[in-house]
């Protein structure tokens, strides 16, 4: 059988050749002090052909978005608009330093001014922050913001952070980095939070909560005014995570149910690409409550227009900021991808986006509870959650249907997430895919759910069309091979 | 836009799900809250939004059209053409994290190769798959040294030689953590006396990591072996921010015994981007593998016999260990770390090294020559690497007002 | 699942071995199992130390999962089974003998309340499913 392998880029090195030429230096004659001077420096020498060829071959072993459906719950796969990619390259955006003088770089601070309102007006908060490098970063600004409002009031006690059960477990993690103590709540039999559970938690120890809306199995929380209310009553704070915004976009706004601060993923909602793990961005939405705490710098009009001069903008930080959180104003070539997603969109076209993410979404939940155990089985929004418990087929595992789909041509859903649902399958198909891409993605699961009782090897096996196989991940923890 | 259905199929799908109205999919939302109305102009066509952006693009002067001798942990470079055209494969950006490792080699193999560059610039014996940027990589560099020694020694010595934004980053991210404290016990009384020395008497058994930055945030080269020799006869780790392009010629932080190695890989072919995406490299030796957060890339085989990689040490993060890991980190610069292994790959060795040779003669060709008008001091001990301070006749802020007045961004 | 009948067990799935004023312990053939194959072993405490019940005294990675051992009683520590930390595999292949992962001592013996004997504790795992 042909091996598939790709050389490394060490193997393909060759003593001599040379990939770039620089200009002549015309002022020679400085001497980089020996004592100083490394011995040697192993880096591969090879041609600028060598190096374009090796990451074309390396490029043609992935999946991604522009090839076929990514129904990854959570992560929102949707389609990366291209004037996005063309748009972030202009030079007026990429070659600019970020300390240069603001009266030079006015356009670049309007972007980040402009953005800042529309991310505000679309979760109804009054106050941003796009500083942030990812959503975990975001998560990290907006529960500092909740303990340094605490530390502010002198509510030093405050210590527990509660956290839904379903929750992604960056959440957690978050938590700890602030400081905090991370306690469970528990998701009711609607796929809800449960309020008894909830109640039985709040008192005068409670930071704040911090909740997925529409929640990790793409519902929709019934009670989250009575939730977020419980909270604020025993002086607790709530955190927005918005990993499911698309869901969101014109349908409500967090403001109005109860939140305090949000972060967005802007590589998930505002589609910009996901870069093979990144970068995304992050951005903080918050109250006037939190507003003195948003990391900066922020941006802020200094001057208003006039007939003949158009405003001026400058930078600041909130007088009682969190601190900065990494060095200069967040990722602004993404932001400029967002931004140009969001103008193309619109108020109205917004609303759509969330409304056909939840079409496509409940299209595929019916068709494939018919073939596929659906804990949870009402409306959702954005994704749902299935089981892989088949009473016929015992043995097989959420992992193995995953694995199979990938021989069908498909990237797998989530799985193994959220813990609450043991052998899960989380499906989110967004809203750019067509009504024949559904259906396809249907057939073949339903063929899968067929060869799961007849033909159970063909999915313990797969994925058997992929150019490699499955990875043998002990070896690789047990026998660590981190450089080449 | 961006939704593809006409409206025969929406009404189908409507009808398979047993609805007449797509508002009927949001009955759970309060019906008081629900639909707000945004106010938002409405959308506009590609075209018109385009135009939109190079008007708002047209108001930047920027770095192409004017020289600009700004630096202070963001650089310009030349950057090979061939460098986007691979890193704009959309292959390569519009996929995900590469949790599906028969489907996500290009990503993988790239991360390793990344990987294996930044260990092998800076002398270390392993290195992540990347962190946010310069910043976040010295505050997790923190994090990490506090829990190597289980929360027994709380203080952090910071050298006043670390860029002030990466200070204060780590200031933000330490001051929660039970009882730590990042400190700068530095009296700078001049620029050219924040020596690693003198951070010497600082150290003590309460001591868990001592950060410096190579060369230092006003250019300058140290030789700070007696430092790393006095934190660890301390029990202390030691932490060198360094400018990957200086290290093409420098004795790497390795040879000199650091710990961790981590820096700002920004000046590795990405272009100035007004502040970011940049991208935070992170390498340590190798007892410290494990206590590394973020991603990490290992070889393995597949089920086939072919060699492979995949994400390897997940049970650190944050979706295994929740509250217990030791970030919360669930991402990496993906994209960027892609764009310094394709950059490094084109320029070699002799590429990376003439980079900095050329960096260096020119700081110290323009050092010679600003050194010579009346008025004017080099304040930056030499050798200094590609930066250096000068202390000016009249406040710093009119001479950098007069430079753009002359078409400079001084 | 084996459960050996001269053992107690505790709730986090640790066993411990008591003769006499020396204690060994390490964890069960069922906590192994969960967690498949074991990559990595991590002991945070050293020999000479003494532990409180229920101390954290390190933690088991397998490629999908990561546990906290604690200890179930109360010592000080005597030995450390660095095979353990060299191969981590043996936890999988012999949990009782060979896997042990420290050894313990306390002059004034060990409390053994709340832990539970083979049966309570094959109960315990089937209740668990």
């Amino acid at each position: 059988m042909r091996n598939n392998s790709e050389p490394t880029i060490f193997d393909l090195s060759s003593v001599g050749r040379n990939g770039y030429q620089l200009p002549e230096s015309d002022v020679r004659g400085s001497e980089f002090p020996t004592e100083f001077a490394r011995e040697d420096l192993a880096f591969p020498e090879l041609s600028e052909q060598d190096v374009v060829r090796h990451y074309s071959r390396l490029s043609a072993l992935n999946y991604h978005v522009d090839k076929g459906l990514y129904p990854l719950g959570s992560c929102t796969m949707k389609y990366n608009p291209k004037i996005s990619e063309k748009t972030a390259r202009l030079d007026g955006f990429t070659q600019l330093h970020p300390l240069q003088p603001t009266e030079t770089v006015q356009g670049a601070l309007f972007l980040i001014y402009d953005l800042q309102h529309i991310l505000s007006e679309i979760s109804g908060f009054t106050a941003c922050s796009l500083v942030p490098a990812a959503g975990a970063q975001g998560e990290f600004c907006g529960v500092k913001m909740i303990a340094a409002h605490h530390a502010y009031k002198k509510q030093h006690q405050r210590k527990v952070m509660l956290i839904p059960d379903s929750a992604h477990g960056t959440n957690p993690a978050t938590s700890a980095m602030c400081g905090y103590e991370c306690m469970p709540v528990k998701t009711d039999s609607r796929g809800n939070i449960d309020l008894e559970d909830l109640a039985s938690k709040c008192n005068k120890e409670l930071a704040g909560i911090m909740i997925t809306l529409p929640n990790t199995l793409g519902l929709f929380d019934e009670n989250i005014l009575k939730a977020t209310a419980m909270v604020h009553k025993s002086g607790g704070l709530v955190y927005g995570d918005g990993a499911n915004m698309n869901a969101l976009l014109g349908i409500a706004w967090l403001s109005d149910l109860g939140f305090d601060v949000m972060h967005y993923n802007l590589h998930k909602t505002f589609s910009t690409p996901h870069g093979g793990g990144g970068p995304g961005a992050g951005a903080v939405c918050c109250n006037r409550l939190l507003e003195p705490y948003l990391p900066g710098p922020i941006c802020e009009m200094i001057e208003e227009g006039t007939k003949d001069e158009p405003p001026f903008y400058g930078l600041y930080s909130p007088e009682r900021t969190i601190g900065m959180v990494k060095a200069f104003y967040g990722h602004f070539t993404v932001l400029v991808r967002a931004y140009t997603y969001l103008r193309v969109l619109g108020a109205n076209g917004l609303r759509r986006v969330a409304e056909y993410a939840a079409l496509n979404a409940n299209y595929l939940m019916q068709a494939l509870k018919k073939t596929y155990p659906l804990p949870y089985d009402r409306t959702c929004i954005h994704e749902f959650v299935l089981d892989i418990k088949w009473e016929d087929a015992p043995d097989i595992r959420a992992l193995d249907v995953a694995k199979r789909l990938m021989d069908f041509g498909y990237h797998p859903p989530t799985n193994y997430f959220p813990l609450i649902v043991h052998e899960s399958l989380m499906i989110e198909p967004t809203e750019t895919e067509n009504k024949r891409t559904l259906d396809e993605f249907i057939e073949a699961m339903n063929s899968i759910a067929e060869d799961a009782r007849h033909a159970p090897e063909m999915l313990r096996k797969a994925p058997s069309e992929t150019p490699f196989g499955r990875m043998d991940e002990v070896k690789a923890a047990r026998d660590l091979k981190l450089t080449a | 836009m961006y939704i593809p259905h006409s409206e025969a199929e929406r009404d189908e799908m409507l009808a398979a799900i047993g609805i007449d109205k797509i508002d009927a999919l949001f009955e759970a939302v309060p019906e008081k809250f629900r639909f707000p109305n945004l106010r938002l102009d409405p959308g506009r066509s590609e075209y018109e939004v385009e135009l939109e952006l190079k008007d708002i693009a047209k108001a930047n002067l920027t770095v192409d059209e004017i020289p600009c001798f700004l630096g202070a942990g963001a650089y310009k470079h030349i950057i090979p053409a061939a460098v986007d055209a691979i890193i704009s494969r959309s292959e390569f950006y519009t996929a995900y994290t590469p949790y599906q490792p028969e489907i996500s080699q290009g990503t993988l193999q790239s991360i390793f190769e990344f990987q294996t560059l930044i260990a092998r610039l800076t002398g270390m014996e392993a290195a992540n798959a990347s962190h946010y940027d310069g910043a976040t990589a010295c505050a997790e560099a923190g994090i990490l040294a506090l829990h190597h020694h289980r929360g027994k020694r709380s203080k952090i010595l910071v050298s006043a030689g670390l860029n002030p934004m990466y200070r204060s980053t780590m200031r933000t991210y330490l001051q929660d953590l039970d009882g730590t404290k990042a400190e700068s016990p530095q009296v700078m009384k001049k620029i050219s006396e924040v020596s690693p020395d003198s951070l010497i008497e600082a150290i003590d058994e309460d001591t868990s990591l001592v950060m410096i930055q190579v060369p230092d945030f006003f250019g300058q080269i140290w030789d700070y072996s007696a430092l790393v020799k006095a934190a660890h006869e301390k029990g202390a780790l030691v932490a060198v921010c360094a400018n990957p392009i200086a290290l093409a010629l420098l004795k790497s932080p390795g040879s000199m015994d650091a710990d961790i190695v981590v820096g700002e890989g920004q000046p590795l072919g990405m272009p100035l981007s007004f502040g970011g995406p940049y991208l935070g490299f992170f390498a340590v030796r190798k007892e410290l593998v494990r206590k590394m957060s973020g991603r990490i890339v290992g070889e393995t085989v597949d089920a086939r016999g072919q060699r492979g990689y995949v994400l390897t040490l997940t049970a650190r993060e944050q979706h295994i260990r929740r509250e217990k890991a030791t970030s919360n980190i669930c991402s990496n610069q993906g994209l960027n770390a892609l764009t310094a292994a394709v950059y490094m790959s084109l320029m070699g060795k002799k590429g990376m090294q003439e980079v900095a040779q050329q960096c260096y003669e020119k700081a110290h060709y323009a050092a010679r020559k600003i050194s010579k008008i009346r008025g004017y001091k080099i304040v930056s001990h030499t050798p200094f690497f590609h930066e250096f301070a000068v202390r000016c006749p009249i406040p710093a802020f009119e001479v950098d007002e007069m430079l753009l007045n002359h078409g400079i961004l001084g | 699942m084996k459960i050996l009948d001269n053992l107690f067990y505790s709730k986090n799935d640790e066993w411990v071995k008591i003769e006499g004023n020396k204690a060994t312990l390490g964890i069960s053939d069922y906590a192994q199992d969960a967690l498949s194959d074991i990559v990595f072993v991590d002991i945070s405490v050293s020999v000479g130390e003494e532990l409180v019940s229920q101390q954290n005294i390190g933690s088991v990675e397998s490629v999908k999962a990561a546990a906290d051992i604690y200890t179930p009683v109360e010592g000080k520590v005597t030995a450390i089974n660095q095979a353990m930390i060299d191969n981590p595999e043996g936890l999988n292949s012999d949990p009782y003998d060979k896997g042990w992962l420290l050894e313990l001592s306390n002059d004034a013996g060990f409390d053994t309340e709340g832990l539970m004997d083979a049966a309570a504790y094959k109960k315990y795992i089937d209740e668990r499913g």
